[in-house]
């Protein structure tokens, strides 16, 4: 649709938007960030890094605030209407979930001060560093798509997902199979296996990032039909694999 | 399954009944072709709002639908235009009478230089809808409740219409306007020379009117007419480019064209 990319003939209208967009992309940079400083500092044990990464959400937090706080403005002042109206809905959403996923980083980065200096379970930190990328790769790409308007963009990664979710089943499973070996294990076990859990949530919500797009270009959200992978919650009947 | 309760049946069932069904409609004034080819069904108890940059047509073919355009010499209407199924443009059909079924208000309040209760009385009259002063007085109230001015006004009965404020002598139009019983009313930007307060009210008031009336309204506010209509239709260059229901049209409309002038961008 050519006419979208069109200016508004008000063009203050044009600067409050992209200032919103601004913020957005702001805040997408600093997650996909705090995500991969997470990983890292667990992957090497540097207390430092996690530190940092624990002290960096506030910024999150606080972009979060200023982007409802201007869409609430937006509205309130301009009135919005078809593609500017799904645009600030959309990124209202898209906020929230980068929140979260900031939340998400900030408690890998808790739990990796936990596990740092304890057990440590042979290949978890290298499988959850994989794990991350793979996330991260979603994530940045959801946020590309959504700049780009991309719809082709924003159907790829929700597919991307069903792997994440296999990623996730796997290491569940094998964290499972070293607790039951080894009772040992447990506590690191259960602290690398939320951490697993988190990054598995990034992976959901740069799903929900793209399903935001495609309502933002299209009007109209897809369906949620995409097959679920994640079948954990069903391993206690099937017991793991050896 | 049973046809009684098919889900085809009962949208149908929901779907409120046609009141006005225009087909083709061309209107060209003189060498000018300002309306190309128009098909809409406006339907019964719906406020429709028609929206489009100045010189779209859209007050050009509100004022088809009672027949306004006749005043024109150099206007000409091809196409059909159906009331309630009677083609309006037929010979038989006296343009008098159909303005008392299709009432229209117009931008600017325009009351008679007479009192507020003659402004009312004035078509009923005209078109002998009452027997004797007793059933007149009912009419006149019925109408001035009708358009939510009775109770400032029904101490002053025969003080001028136009002494009012602005948005009471435009309540006072559309009194007069539905005082001969109409079936549809006709309203072209009815809240442009009005103070916000003033255009709340008249809006309140089609909201109410539209439980006895199929009501049309062209405005050039966006607001108003995402505020108070069910159906909108997009009007550019003479055609109709969008007609649907309301939150769909400003919420995800189809056409670039409707996208681009509802949210303030150039087409």
């Amino acid at each position: 649709m050519s006419a979208m990319n069109d200016k508004h003939i008000l063009s203050s209208f044009d600067r409050d938007l992209e200032s919103i967009q601004a913020n957005v992309m702001k805040m997408g940079g600093l997650v996909e960030a705090a995500l991969a400083n997470a990983a890292a500092a667990l992957e090497n044990r540097d207390v430092e890094l996690a530190e940092q990464v624990r002290a960096g959400d506030k910024a999150i937090d606080a972009l979060d605030v200023t982007v409802k706080t201007e869409a609430a403005r937006l509205i309130a002042l301009r009135a919005p209407t078809a593609i500017d109206l799904r645009l600030v809905l959309a990124v209202m959403e898209i906020s929230s979930h980068l929140e979260r996923c900031g939340d998400y980083a900030k408690n890998i980065a808790k739990r990796t001060l936990t596990v740092t200096g304890g057990t440590e379970i042979e290949g978890a930190h290298g499988a959850l560093r994989r794990m991350s990328r793979y996330v991260e790769e979603m994530m940045k790409d959801a946020l590309d798509a959504y700049i780009q308007r991309d719809v082709a963009k924003s159907q790829e990664v929700i597919a991307r997902d069903a792997e994440a979710d296999q990623i996730y089943n796997t290491l569940f499973r094998s964290l499972l199979t070293h607790m039951m070996e080894d009772p040992r294990n447990i506590a690191v076990g259960m602290q690398l296996h939320f951490i697993a859990k988190n990054i598995e949530r990034v992976g959901d919500h740069a799903t929900n990032i793209a399903e935001q797009t495609i309502y933002m270009v299209t009007g109209e959200l897809p369906d949620d039909d995409r097959p679920k992978q994640d079948r954990t919650s069903l391993t206690l009947q099937e017991g793991p694999i050896q | 399954m049973n046809m009684y309760d098919s889900p085809e049946r009962e949208a149908k069932l929901d779907q409120k009944a046609t009141k006005i069904s225009a087909r083709n409609v061309q209107v060209y004034y003189g060498e000018t072709h300002a309306l190309k080819d128009v098909s809409v069904d406006i339907q019964d108890k719906t406020v429709t709002a028609f929206i489009g940059p100045s010189g779209c047509g859209k007050s050009t073919f509100l004022r088809c639908i009672n027949r306004m355009n006749d005043t024109i010499d150099s206007c000409r209407v091809e196409g059909t235009i159906l009331l309630e199924g009677e083609d309006i443009y037929d010979r038989r059909v006296d343009p008098v009478q159909l303005r008392a079924k299709v009432g229209m208000v117009f931008q600017k309040p325009n009351p008679f230089p007479k009192s507020i209760y003659d402004n009312v009385a004035y078509g009923p009259r005209i078109h002998g809808l009452a027997r004797n002063k007793a059933e007149l007085d009912d009419i006149v109230e019925r109408a001035l409740r009708r358009g939510a001015i009775w109770n400032e006004v029904k101490d002053r009965l025969q003080s001028p219409g136009t002494g009012l404020s602005g948005g009471q002598q435009q309540r006072l139009c559309i009194a007069r306007a539905v005082a001969t019983e109409p079936e549809v009313l006709l309203m072209d930007e009815p809240c442009s020379a009005l103070d916000p307060i003033a255009t709340a009210q008249v809006e309140e008031l089609i909201d109410e009117l539209r439980q006895d009336y199929s009501v049309v309204i062209v405005t050039h506010s966006m607001q108003q007419a995402a505020r108070v209509s069910q159906k909108t239709a997009f009007f550019h260059l003479g055609n109709l480019v969008e007609f649907g229901d309301t939150d769909q049209i400003f919420t995800r409309p189809q056409d670039s064209r409707t996208e681009s002038y509802i949210t303030g961008r150039i087409g």
